[in-house]
């Protein structure tokens, strides 16, 4: 079966993200007041084949940490979608 | 033209291309020349305003997105209102789309590398009979394959709004489109760069057709 998790890379707290700091000055130059902590990461879908659901989310987690994200830096979620 | 015409030059964090285009500007077609920065808006007093490329606040969110939205852009919104000639080249023909000032979007060359090269270009639309044959300039992005929704292809291909197309199409754009300018022709938005096709030094089809000088007398004629 065909399952789909979506997996979630974000910058950790800790490390400066400019894309975020851009969006955020440039909400400030267009009269959006208050905000704050904008931070860009990536969403990345994730499609596989596994005889469940448990078993999709361990493969994934798998896929996510030798490749898709690098722990020295960032962080990464990874949320299972709801099957059709 | 005569050297009274003032041209103002929009210029963003990450804008390259200003100092080339001034250059030409000021020296071959002696115009008095204001460098616009993102911060502050400006009285449209100009007579035309170019946005130079580069890569306005480091390309993020989207080419162009946040300098779209920039201080300076709303002045240049007023200078439209008034019917001002404005000129975005490359990273400034992205600015315009998400200013909303042109339409379609400029989205990853479809090869997905940056392509740097000298291309052979032809006049369409209004342009048909501006541009002679074996027309180059040089090319220098890895955004610049053009989007529309196929309706508003098909009107702005029926208003003759497409005014250069690649010979070969580089990018993936729809209808190998490479410059565009808007409904009323004050707004011109090409991705490739006529400010770098003006001197022998660096235009070596400068002999045959001095590609960029073209470009910049039918932008003044």
């Amino acid at each position: 079966m065909y399952f789909t998790g979506n997996v979630i890379v974000r910058f950790k707290k800790s490390v400066l993200e400019p894309q975020g700091k851009a969006i955020e000055m440039s909400l400030g130059e267009n009269g959006f007041k208050g905000v704050s902590q904008i931070r860009v990461g990536k969403s990345i879908e994730v499609t596989v084949d596994a005889a469940s659901s448990v078993e999709a989310e361990k493969l994934i987690r798998e896929i996510a940490e030798k490749m898709l994200f690098n722990p020295v830096m960032e962080h990464c979620e990874v949320h299972m979608v709801e099957s059709p | 033209m005569s050297s009274t015409k003032k041209a103002g030059i929009l210029i963003f964090p990450g804008t390259n291309c200003n100092q080339d285009l001034k250059d030409v500007l000021e020296n071959v077609y002696k115009l008095k020349v204001e460098e616009l920065w993102h911060q502050s808006s400006f009285q449209p007093y100009h007579d035309i305003y170019f946005i130079a490329g580069g890569f306005s606040y480091g390309d993020y969110l989207r080419s162009g997105a946040l300098a779209a939205r920039s201080l300076s852009m709303k002045s240049l919104i007023e200078a439209n209102q008034k019917g001002k000639k404005i000129v975005g080249i490359c990273n400034g023909f992205q600015i315009l789309t998400e200013a909303n000032l042109l339409p379609g979007a400029l989205i990853k060359n479809t090869g997905l590398k940056h392509i740097c090269k000298w291309v052979a270009l032809e006049g369409a639309g209004v342009w048909s009979n501006s541009i002679g044959k074996n027309y180059q300039l040089p090319v220098s992005h890895s955004e610049g394959n053009y989007i529309l929704s196929e309706d508003m292809l098909s009107e702005i291909e029926d208003n003759g709004q497409i005014i250069l197309r690649y010979a070969e199409n580089i990018n993936g754009s729809q209808n190998n489109i490479a410059g565009i300018q808007n409904k009323s022709g004050n707004i011109i938005g090409l991705m490739p760069h006529p400010e770098r096709a003006i001197y022998p030094q660096l235009d070596y089809s400068y002999s045959q057709e001095q590609s960029g000088m073209i470009f910049f007398e039918k932008i003044f004629a």
